[in-house]
């Protein structure tokens, strides 16, 4: 029980100095040219203790990991909390690794924020240990499982130069295509924060909306009762067919088309839509007080960088992920699904997605080597290769329920 | 043989582009760097660019472009993605046993989306006709490609050369030129730059005007290697589909039951089954679990036999047992690449019918106990001394047929019934019963005989899954020198450095096929090191 507080204290501290870490990147980056300073000077000053405040964080997340190990008896990689708190370990130390071979202070301008992101997401869902269910029970566990998120852990450092190779490249002095596409990806990472904002101030909050459901369901005790879905966030979307037994602060202004099914499916829409309003509110305000684009307003910051140097950072992470995701998200996943169902390939969705992401950083990695897809074209697949790497983590987790779906959220 | 000459004099076979022997290139004006050509294969002939003529040459070529193997990797993606929009066929959740069953799941459960989604027959999509056709049509690219590029690389990386065309170095994207005062001792230089290099482990090819330094060439051979482990995987995949490479069979066995297992010679008895839960004290933190418990294993207590018979028709099984132990979610029982895996179980079901027979007219005096095994009935048995029971029907799953005859729908016993006969040999008598569903009908109003029912046993019965897959082996290999080559392609990269003089002048020149950084660190270190008067125009071609 100490063990747990103490894993939980650690992984709170690791937050808090990856939040810090990446302000003061921040200021490394922007605060060059404020008056009387010399930009080399300040960028190496700031963007030092910057890297110490991410050294710190990740040695406090290291003791979060072995704590929760010792204390479960497990890897923690067992429930989504647990998935999305090491993927972010894995981003952080990927971010480390690069950095040391590159010595650039804007890679973590870049990669820090996308860590705080990916932390604060774990945050949304149940933090409890759960004991194993005898399909987790396998050192495959720990094996698979932490091998697949190191590679995504690294490509996703590819993601993130990927995206500063396009902020500091895509012209900005007149609207494109390339900037309303820039514009748009930012706007999706707005969507994602709105979402964990909405979401951790809603379950403080308790304002929960409760459905009954025309459907019944087995409980427990063996007896038939009513299906029931809780909402956490004020109810835009009913489930079809549904009563409200508990008001919450908003009555639902339509129902969920016929066509979704499952128990969560209005619930999930709900969510959706709050995440799209949360991140285009917080995107339409950052535009009104910049009073520019989000890419246009973030150039100067990047603007004496060396775009192939960047170019090639993206591409230099991509291509250390790819094996080490192969091996673990794929060789691995095999062996152990060859050992617990006894056939190594199933095409579950999980298995599918997982693949399918493989098969993306193939192509990337062909149009690259013999078709000289270099600079933009390149770190365009570099971002599109992360999206779908999210999608098989959030969507296919949660909404696509397959063999793997040990998110219960 | 047609043949392209160099000015240097050597002849090119066609399709060549860097002459082999001095490196100029060939048949173009070097206008830009937009136009040298390509150095991946230092501009070796290659079968697909050089010949174009009959049918066998134009499906070389085709499956020879990378353009048209990332065209099938992107198919495949895509098609891979649609197949998981709504669940395959074998991941419906409900039982639908028949084809319009399955139909019917798609349109009620989807609505029109799902009727498509059948109609085009993407519930099957994996198995489907068109996606093993993209597959295979990866292999055979994955093949004739590697097969393209082999031998101009193995040329490429054999021959290396110390001098090259000035034209050569010219077009690299690292380049960089400079006089030489008159006196300069370009020997020395040569030699100041190749310790340099050498320091940083490249292997250095030299002569006092020039110098060549290589390292990781054979980094290069890493995306054959990987190829050869993907075709070898692909072999694997296709082979499990010649018999006996795989075996896929599902048994049910009941506790205390020993059972055949299909297409092999091994019997299989389930000596006990039970679940086990986590308890309290087991967990890390206490779990609100709503009244449910999270359970820990499932186990299947077994034993393996072989029969010695097998082979000999008609004759009874000779068991030999083989192994005993666990099965284990996870942990597989396994003998010669057979392999049980506990997969399913039904707990509590019915094993025995247990009664007690009482005599009415004697004031309900308990004769003695009868039990009925469900499955194996016994056809008779003594209750006391001098009374018996006959079992005279047996229905395991008891419905009333349309022509009003008692039947049953299946050998399990969800719904037994029984008609007995319970025989008294002291007053040669005997009387009729049948237990149906909880009750006992007696034949007369007033007769002799009832039973009283007792608790029935109640026995587990596991389901496991025996597979054999003889391919696993060969996967597994691929895999491994799928990764092998990866791993020699991405952590190693191949690069090299030129250095020439020509009079007064000195020329450098570098390429690398990955990771420009690293080779300007280096180049940029051996220029510091051997004071040499260069610097490095950043020509971005990238
Ligand atoms: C799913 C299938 C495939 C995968 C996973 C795959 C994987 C790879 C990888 C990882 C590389 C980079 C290796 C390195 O630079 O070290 C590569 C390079 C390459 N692949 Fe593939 N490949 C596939 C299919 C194909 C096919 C069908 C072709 C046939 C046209 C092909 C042609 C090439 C070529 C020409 C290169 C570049 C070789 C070089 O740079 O010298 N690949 N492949």
């Amino acid at each position: 029980m100490q063990l747990v507080q103490l894993s939980d204290w650690l992984l709170d501290i690791a937050f808090v100095l990856y939040v810090l870490a990446s302000i003061v990147f921040v200021v490394a980056m922007t605060g060059k040219n404020w008056a009387g300073r010399d930009p080399k000077q300040h960028e190496l000053k700031y963007g030092r203790i910057a890297y110490w405040l991410a050294l710190i964080g990740f040695i406090a997340q290291t003791g979060y990991v072995i704590f929760r190990w010792i204390a479960g008896g497990h890897s923690p990689t067992s429930n989504m909390f647990e998935f999305m708190a090491f993927l972010d370990y894995c981003i952080i130390l990927a971010y480390l690794i690069i950095y040391r071979i590159y010595k650039l202070t804007v890679i973590g301008a870049f990669v820090l924020p996308l860590g705080v992101i990916m932390l604060a997401y774990s945050y949304v869902f149940p933090k409890e240990i759960t004991p194993l269910i005898p399909a987790l029970q396998s050192y495959w566990l720990h094996i698979h499982v932490t091998t697949a998120a190191l590679g995504e852990g690294i490509l996703a450092v590819g993601f993130a130069a990927g995206l500063m190779y396009l902020v500091r490249t895509v012209p900005q002095e007149a609207a494109t295509k390339s900037t309303r596409w820039l514009e748009i990806v930012l706007a999706v990472v707005m969507m994602l924060v709105g979402f964990i904002g909405m979401e951790s101030t809603f379950s403080r909050l308790d304002h929960k909306t409760v459905f009954e459901l025309p459907k019944e369901q087995l409980n427990f005790q063996g007896e038939m009762e009513k299906m029931k879905v809780e909402y956490t966030l004020p109810a835009i979307v009913a489930p079809e067919g549904s009563k409200i037994i508990q008001a919450g602060p908003m009555t639902p202004l339509f129902t969920a088309p016929s066509w979704m099914e499952g128990k969560d499916a209005a619930r999930k829409l709900n969510t959706m839509i709050w995440s799209v309003i949360s991140g285009l509110v917080l995107y339409g305000g950052l535009r009104l007080i910049l009073r520019k684009r989000l890419g246009a307003a973030m150039q100067p910051a990047v603007k004496d960088i060396d775009p192939e140097l960047i170019d090639e950072i993206s591409y230099r992470a991509i291509s250390i992920g790819y094996p080490v995701f192969t091996l673990g998200a794929l060789i691995f996943a095999m062996i152990w699904a060859e050992e617990a169902w006894g056939r190594f390939w199933g095409w579950d969705p999980k298995e599918v997605w997982a693949l399918i992401v493989w098969l993306f950083y193939s192509a990337y990695l062909h149009l690259r080597l013999s078709r000289g897809w270099i600079g933009a074209k390149s770190a365009w697949m570099s971002v599109i290769g992360f999206v779908i790497i999210l999608i098989t983590l959030v969507v296919v987790n949660l909404v696509i329920a397959g063999l793997h779906s040990y998110a219960g959220v | 043989m047609d043949q392209i000459k160099c000015e240097c004099g050597h002849a090119n076979p066609v399709g060549t582009m860097l002459c082999e022997s001095c490196g100029r290139p060939l048949e173009l004006e070097i206008k830009g760097e937009a136009s040298f050509p390509d150095m991946r294969y230092e501009g070796m002939a290659r079968r697909s660019q050089t010949y174009s003529r009959t049918i066998i040459d134009r499906i070389w070529n085709y499956f020879s472009s990378v353009k048209v193997a990332i065209g099938i990797i992107v198919i495949i993606l895509v098609a891979s993605a649609i197949g998981t929009v709504f669940p395959q066929q074998q991941y419906i959740p409900v039982p639908v046993p028949t084809e319009p069953d399955v139909a019917r799941f798609y349109t009620e459960t989807y609505g029109k989306l799902g009727t498509i989604y059948y109609t085009l027959g993407f519930h099957n999509m994996y198995s489907s006709w068109w996606y093993v056709t993209l597959l295979v049509a990866l292999g055979t690219s994955l093949v004739i490609c590697s097969l393209d590029r082999v031998i101009p690389l193995y040329k490429a990386l054999s021959k290396p050369r110390v001098n090259q065309h000035k034209s050569f170095l010219k077009g690299q994207k690292f380049y960089g030129e400079a006089e030489l005062p008159a006196e300069t001792d370009s020997a020395a230089l040569v030699e100041a730059a190749s310790a340099a290099l050498r320091k940083k482990g490249y292997r250095i090819f030299q002569n006092d005007q020039a110098m060549m330094a290589e390292k990781g060439r054979f980094s290069r051979w890493g995306p054959y290697i990987n190829h050869i482990g993907l075709i070898i995987f692909l072999l694997g995949v296709l082979l499990r589909n010649v018999p006996g490479f795989y075996l896929d069979e599902f048994v049910w066995v009941r506790e205390g039951q020993t059972i055949a297992i299909p297409d092999t010679p091994y019997y299989v008895k389930n000596v006990q089954y039970h679940t086990e839960y986590w308890k309290e004290e087991e967990m890390a933190q206490e779990l609100d679990l709503k009244g449910g418990a999270v359970v820990k294993s499932y186990q299947t207590d077994a034993i393996l036999y072989l029969n010695k018979n097998a082979d000999l028709p008609g004759a009874n099984p000779d068991l030999v047992e083989i192994k005993s132990g666990p099965i284990i979610v996870n942990h597989p029982m396994e003998h010669e690449g057979l392999a049980l895996y506990q997969t399913g179980v039904q707990e509590m079901q019915l094993g025995a019918l247990n009664f007690v027979l009482v005599d009415k007219k004697a004031g309900n005096k308990e004769i003695g106990p009868i039990k009925l095994d469900l499955y194996n009935v016994p056809a008779e048995q003594q209750v006391a001394d001098g009374v018996k029971v006959r079992v005279l029907d047996y229905f395991p799953d008891f419905v009333m047929g349309k022509d009003g005859k008692p039947a049953t729908q299946t050998n399990l016993p969800k719904n037994p019934m029984f008609a007995l006969e319970v025989v008294s040999e002291a007053d040669n008598a005997s009387e009729k019963l049948v237990y149906l569903s909880g009750s006992i009908i007696t034949e007369k109003d007033d007769s002799r005989y009832t039973l009283e029912i007792k608790m029935p046993d109640l026995i587990d019965i596991s389901g496991l899954m025996v597979r054999k897959d003889k391919a696993v082996p060969l996967i597994y290999f691929g895999s491994f020198i799928f990764m092998i080559g990866v791993a020699m392609g991405f952590f190693w990269q191949h690069r090299r450095i030129w250095l020439q003089f020509h009079g007064t002048r000195v020329m450098l020149a570098g390429h690398t096929n990955k990771n420009w950084y690293g080779l300007k660190q280096e180049a940029g270190a051996m220029i510091e090191q051997a004071k040499l008067p260069i610097a490095i125009e950043d020509k971005s071609k990238a």
